[in-house]
Parts: C-alpha cells; sequence; structure tokens
C-alpha cells in the first residue's frame, strides 16, 4: 500500500490595525447586549488549512506567496502561518 | 469606440452594460468571457457588477486570477481604457490596477438605493461630458463598497485629483448622510494615476433612460464613446 504522506498547514488572515471591522464591532455589541460586559473589543478574522505534498520545494516561499497573492489582501489584511 | 463587457461566473450587470452600450448608446459591443484572453479589439472593457465567483474569499478576489484579467492587467498597463462598476471596481483593486480596498459596508447591510454624486473631476476620459461639481443621480446596490486606504495614500489620492466622484447629497454637500457605506472622504469613485483606469460602486449602467429613474449614467458612457476624439486617449 502506497502512502501519499503530506503536511499541513494552517494560515490565519486577519484586518490590519487600525482597519476598521464592522463585523467584530457588531459581534461585541451583541456579547454586551447578552450582559458580557468584560468584552470590549472583538476582531473576527478567517483561517485556511492548506494540505501540502511532502517534500515539496521552496515550502515557506510558496505558502507566503499564496497568502499575499491569494488567501489576503495585502491592503487591508496581515496573516500568520503555522506548520504542522 | 468598441466596447468589451467581460461576463464573470456570478456577473449580473452585464447584460445591463450590454444593453446600456448597444441599444442607448448605440456602439458596437461584445461580451468577453471569463475563459478567454481575448479583448475582440476592444477600445473601452467594462467589468461589471455581480458577484464574481461567488464573492469566495473576499468580493473580486477569485476574478481576478481569470484567464481574461491576463489582458485586462497588459490592456490597462498600456493605456487601454478599463471601467470596474461595483463587482467590477471591487476586481480592479484586487488586481491592483486601482489603490485601496473595498470593505464591508460600515452599517453591515447590504445598501440598495438611489443616491447622488458629485462629480470631482472633468478631466478624464469617463467624466468629460460632465462638468466638475455637477450632481448625478444613479443606484447603489452592494455590501461591500466602503473604500477604504491608509491616510496617506488617501492624501496621494486626492493630491493625484484621483478621486472622480464623492456621495453627496442632491445639493452637491459632502455630508455624513450621503455617505451610503462609511467610505473615506465620501469616496464613490476613484481613476487610476494614468486616468484610462475607474472604478466606482453605483451602477451608472442602470441610470440610462427616464424610466429607470435617471438617466445621469449615459453622460459617463458618452464620455467614454467620444473619449478618444475629445481628449485624446494615448493608445
Amino acid at each position: 500500500m502506497v502512502m501519499m504522506m503530506s503536511s499541513k498547514a494552517t494560515v490565519y488572515v486577519r484586518l490590519k490595525d487600525g482597519v476598521l471591522d464592522p463585523q467584530g464591532v457588531t459581534i461585541q455589541k451583541a456579547l454586551n447586549h447578552m450582559g458580557y460586559e468584560e468584552f470590549v473589543s472583538v476582531r473576527s478574522g478567517r483561517f485556511f488549512e492548506l494540505e501540502i505534498q511532502d517534500n515539496a520545494p521552496n515550502l515557506d516561499n510558496r505558502i507566503q506567496e499564496v497568502c499575499a497573492k491569494l488567501l489576503a489582501n495585502p491592503v487591508i489584511e496581515k496573516f500568520t502561518v503555522e506548520k504542522s | 469606440m468598441k466596447f468589451g463587457v467581460v461576463t464573470f461566473p456570478g456577473s449580473n450587470c452585464d447584460y445591463d452594460a450590454f444593453a446600456a452600450v448597444k441599444h442607448v448608446l448605440h456602439e458596437d459591443v461584445e461580451f468577453l468571457w471569463h475563459e478567454s484572453t481575448d479583448l475582440a479589439g476592444s477600445d473601452v472593457v467594462i467589468l461589471p457588477g455581480g458577484f464574481s465567483y461567488g464573492d469566495y474569499l473576499r468580493a473580486g478576489a477569485i476574478a481576478r486570477f481569470s484567464p481574461i484579467m491576463k489582458s485586462v492587467v497588459p490592456f490597462a498597463s498600456s493605456g487601454g481604457l478599463v471601467v470596474g462598476i461595483c463587482n467590477g471596481f471591487q476586481v480592479l483593486t484586487e488586481s491592483g490596477l486601482l489603490p485601496g480596498a473595498l470593505i464591508r459596508n460600515s452599517h453591515l447591510r447590504f445598501s440598495c438605493k438611489f443616491v447622488h454624486l458629485r462629480v470631482e473631476t472633468a478631466s478624464t476620459a469617463f467624466t468629460h461630458g460632465c462638468r466638475e461639481g455637477e450632481v448625478l443621480k444613479m443606484p447603489i446596490a452592494h455590501g461591500e463598497g466602503n473604500f477604504y486606504h491608509f491616510a496617506g495614500d488617501i492624501k496621494k489620492l486626492e493630491d493625484n485629483g484621483q478621486v472622480v466622484f464623492r456621495y453627496a447629497d442632491s445639493r452637491g454637500r459632502l455630508t455624513p448622510e450621503a455617505n451610503p457605506n462609511g467610505s473615506t472622504n465620501n469616496i464613490a469613485g476613484i481613476c487610476n494615476e494614468g486616468r484610462n483606469v475607474f472604478g466606482m460602486m453605483p451602477h451608472p449602467e442602470r441610470a440610462v433612460e427616464p424610466i429607470l429613474g435617471s438617466s445621469d449614467g449615459l453622460k459617463l458612457l458618452k464620455s467614454l464613446a467620444t473619449a478618444r476624439a475629445t481628449i485624446g486617449v494615448a493608445r
């Protein structure tokens, strides 16, 4: 039996500091209305799980490329990558 | 002038744009399929409104990598006229042909109504048929039309005269109430430094006959149709 080996990378994309996040603001207000008044700010974001062929060459650079070109819009968003 | 209207999967204003050019403006127009790289000899390329690729990821983010954009980008870079309306504006910012980004409306709601726009510059191929300060009426229909850029970049846009339209009231006053989505400085439409690429959130193609509630959008299409003759577009 042949096993295809792969690794994973998780990409977290969030709005840059200072960029208005109306969704986060709305969630934060809802929390306060629910009685959770200690939550004074919420920033929303999203994450992507990438499954990657083992031994893929130049992987770190390739991940940075797809983040900057597609997964995040560098005008308004920043990203972090966790590999596992 | 030959117009080309791009159809992405999820475009829903492509037929409106096509009809406005063909039946009201009476200019030559052709649909350009997203999987093609052929601009069919277009002098003006329109990226229409809609929800290209389902707005997945971010509005316009996937359309940017479609085959037709491989031709639109060099066309724009060589001075060709490109107009992005609504989702088309989002595609242009995602592709880097226009600066800034369109983020979620500040009130989080999809906004669908008539607005007033003040023409900020008439020295473009898109607005030379208007007067500076003229107020145009046309509809908006978007959830992500909040124009955003960092303060320094906004200043550069303003200093270069790249702000083409601002949301205003019917008398041309730039009030917070007239701003339907939270856009910085009430910005509704911009152009690039070369003044040949335009993006706007409102829909001129839906305002081309009185029965539609306004025919002000026709002024912009007429400007494009006569651009080469009037201001000598470098092509």
